[in-house]
């Protein structure tokens, strides 16, 4: 393998947004939790909610501000290293980015303010306004962008200029393409699972040492609930989604269900070992019949392999296979996991149930995978183009060389270990000592809290030595 | 609208994002650049409330310089960040310690804390110093062929791109100043009454220096002010002097409005510095947006896609002014000595 600049930059791509997915994923989830949280305690007036909103907040806090500066890097990446990709598109995909800052951005940003260091200065009400408004600014922002990855998953409503550069037709069909609908909604559900996965495990695990039994419970209870409708849901967003990637990338789904011969009664794989060169997949274990089910409700039907389209137009099957794999394994664990959750709930055995709360602590990271395994499967298999079956991403990257992208590659790998350790560890840390249960009592139910909130203030007092 | 209207609006709009980015987070990264003149973490604490609910805001108008680059200007954004490729990143990591910093600096011990005080004063004042690199190697113009980068992987590297970072890491600092001055008091109040003091006049030297080298980096820019090697077109001349007169007089107010105790005075007029500074900077470089190569005619994207951001653009910023107006309202008060109660 040669590393030129071109598999330095998609390496590089792959990286640094693979470390940011991380942070929205967690985010939006969490910001619709925290203003679902602020409303209960605003109208129920329990402690225990105010309590879960000031633990979760800094945590949000941290989550955040690792997602914007990782973010930031996106929005310049696009020129620095696929400036090829960005002359060509830039008139189609450009204003759905550009309304993403303006309708999104600004708002998430601003507010946030509002909500971290204006308890003092706004009334409840307010600041409820304020949670409300930065999770809906995270939702309009996941809109935005998966818009305009869905558009590169299936283009439509452009055309080509005099100078051979991509314009839209119609906007409405370039936000609008036959994959967004579902793309969007299996973001949004990953993005919620990913957050009740890891308020579960956080809950599940101050409840096993003992610590904030009450918040705890009252989360935890919140977490399965949104694991057992949700986990189901995404099943079938998931397969929706699937449906829509067969009908418009056939060799993506083939290359996700390691398929090599388009053959009636596809198998669905239970394990297989694709190998790109010998265009087979080896140990394969699968259903008969069960893969031409899924994707066209009907065993029999005769469904696409590998084989309908010429090598250099296959996406790299292994990783596709694997990080697919990956990601349904996952989404079944979240599914099980509900239902046990469900079960558990209804015959009143949750707070003594050790084995359930040890397996959600051991599940609180499942949701990231699935994630990550997800957009690595939809990414990769939509190689070798970057806008599919129009740009290939070899035309798209940008005239720099190597050492330069080496060069950056290798700090964002240093950096984002540090920045990733240090907010992981602080994360954590303050997940292993769980809600502040000695929060005083309110005089009056519409005070604000009365510690000051910043995130994490009290420890703030900690001089530099 | 002519398709020619439609650039010239969005390049103004970008223009004015940008400038608003160097008066807002530039007073960010300013105060970042004189953490290590502090007195002690306290100060330090202090600094950083009075930023904190703020800066995330501030940040997003320089993704709105890029992402709205690439939208509007495609052409430009293709050939300016290949070219400016190593100070972007410098800039964009430099940036990921200085925000970070914010939240990690109050989650840390003492070591910690310790080394996130480095990296917010490292982050800031190094994505300063790229920031200003990569305006160097704008200025100075990029080597374009057909609308791609053809140079090299250092060209932005050169003495005139480093004396612009010298400068604009200094107007960082002044404007840093001056938002601690307008949002703190007592001891600290009067320490950034002396930095701004300091920093005034070392501003003033280190514009005119830039506006100096800025006339020798393109012939261009020597006759768009009415000089050349031998002679003054004083016609010329006169119309833009009253740039550098105005800007000398901004730096002259602002060390009398710290010597005199005002409060919000200094920060004002270090941003008018800034807007003056910028004023002079279009003028010498226009009409170009990749200077002495494109156009932003020649660069802007499909007419179609500039009128459908402009239907978005319109109502949203001044939607986006106000809010953003609101939550400076809101948080106006003075930091207290209590600095870390928010």
């Amino acid at each position: 393998m040669d590393f030129d600049a071109l598999l330095l930059s998609r390496l590089q791509f792959a990286f640094t947004i693979g470390f940011h997915i991380i942070f929205p994923a967690f985010t939006i989830g969490l910001a619709s939790f925290l203003a679902v949280l602020e409303g209960l305690w605003l109208y129920t007036k329990k402690p225990v909610f105010r309590n879960l909103y000031l633990f979760w907040v800094k945590i949000f806090a941290l989550s955040f501000g690792m997602g914007v500066v990782s973010g930031v890097v996106m929005s310049y990446q696009f020129g620095t290293n696929w400036s090829e990709f960005s002359s060509q598109v830039g008139s189609v995909i450009g204003p759905l980015l550009a309304y993403e800052v303006l309708t999104a951005f600004f708002l998430e940003a601003s507010f946030l303010g509002i909500m971290l260091f204006g308890w003092k200065r706004v009334g409840p009400k307010l600041h409820f306004a304020a949670t409300c408004t930065v999770a809906f600014g995270t939702l309009i922002s996941t809109s935005w962008i998966l818009a305009a990855n869905s558009w590169m998953q299936t283009p439509q409503g452009y055309d080509f200029a005099a100078d051979g550069t991509m314009i839209a037709t119609n906007f409405i069909d370039v936000i609008f393409t036959p994959s967004f609908p579902t793309r969007l909604a299996h973001m949004v559900l990953a993005a919620f699972l990913t957050t009740a996965m890891v308020v579960a495990g956080a809950s599940a695990f101050a409840l096993l040492v003992k610590r904030a039994k009450p918040e705890s419970l009252t989360a935890l209870r919140m977490a399965i609930l949104m694991m057992a409708i949700v986990a189901p849901l995404q099943l079938v967003a998931g397969h929706e989604s699937g449906v829509v990637a067969h009908e418009y990338q056939p060799a993506k789904v083939a290359a996700m269900e390691g398929w090599w011969v388009t053959r009636a009664q596809q198998p669905t794989l239970l394990f297989g070992w694709p190998d790109q060169d010998a265009e087979t997949t080896h140990a394969a274990i699968g259903i008969p019949g069960m893969g031409s089910w899924f994707t066209v409700g009907d065993a029999n039907a005769v469904v696409k392999g590998l084989d309908a389209f010429k090598p250099e137009d296959r996406p790299p099957v292994w990783i596709t296979f694997w990080a697919f794999r990956v990601m349904v394994g996952m989404g079944i664990a979240m599914v099980g996991l509900g239902i046990w959750g469900a079960v558990v709930w209804i015959t009143k055995r949750l707070e003594r149930a050790t084995l359930y709360q040890k397996a959600l602590v051991l599940a609180a990271p499942s949701g990231f995978i699935a994630v990550l395994a997800g957009w690595i499967s939809a990414e990769v298999g939509r190689q070798p183009w970057v806008v599919y079956g129009v740009l290939r991403t070899a035309d798209a990257v940008s005239p720099v060389p190597a050492g330069s992208v080496a060069t950056s590659l290798i700090f964002f790998i240093v950096v984002y270990a540090i920045v990733f350790s240090a907010g992981a560890l602080y994360i954590l840390r303050l997940m292993s000592k769980g809600p502040d249960t000695e929060e005083p009592q309110l005089k009056d139910a519409n005070e604000p809290p009365g510690s000051p909130l910043g995130t994490g203030v009290k420890s703030a007092a900690v001089k530099e030595g | 609208m002519l398709g020619s209207e439609l650039s010239t609006i969005w390049a103004i709009l970008i223009a004015v994002a940008v400038l608003l980015y160097a008066a807002l987070d530039g007073f960010d990264l300013g105060v970042g650049i004189l953490f290590p003149f502090a007195k002690d973490g306290h100060e330090r604490d202090q600094m950083q409330s009075a930023i904190a609910p703020v800066w995330d805001g501030n940040e997003t108008w320089l993704v709105l310089g890029g992402g709205g680059l690439f939208a509007a200007f495609p052409k430009a954004y293709a050939a300016l960040m290949p070219a400016l490729y190593l100070p972007i990143f410098l800039m964009l990591l430099a940036l990921i310690f200085r925000g970070i910093a914010f939240e990690f600096r109050h989650h840390g011990r003492k070591t910690g804390k310790r080394w996130w005080t480095v990296a917010f004063a490292g982050g800031s004042i190094t994505a300063a110093i790229a920031q200003g690199l990569v305006l160097g190697g704008f200025i100075q113009g990029v080597n374009v062929v057909d609308g791609k980068f053809v140079g090299g992987p250092l060209d932005w590297l050169t003495p005139f791109s480093l004396l612009v970072a010298a400068a604009l890491t200094i107007g960082y600092a002044l404007l840093g100043g001056a938002w601690l001055v307008f949002k703190t008091q007592g001891e600290l109040f009067e320490r950034a009454r002396t930095w701004v003091k300091r920093l005034a006049i070392l501003t003033a030297l280190a514009m005119g220096a830039v506006s100096l080298a800025t006339l020798g980096v393109d012939q261009r820019v020597t006759y768009r002010w009415g000089l050349t090697m031998t002679s003054i077109d004083w016609p010329t001349f006169i119309q833009l002097a009253p740039l550098p007169l105005v800007c000398g007089l901004l730096c002259f107010l602002l060390w009398r409005g710290a010597d005199l105790r005002h409060h919000a005075a200094p920060y004002l007029y270090a941003v008018g510095l800034f807007a003056v500074g910028y004023v002079g900077l279009a003028v010498s470089l226009w009409p170009y947006i990749v200077p002495f190569a494109m156009t932003p005619a020649e660069a802007a994207a499909a007419d179609n896609a500039l009128s459908f951001m402009l239907w978005g653009a319109a109502p949203m910023l001044p939607i986006i002014l106000g809010y953003t107006a609101y939550v400076y309202w809101l948080f106006r008060a003075k930091v207290t000595d209590e600095a870390t109660d928010h």
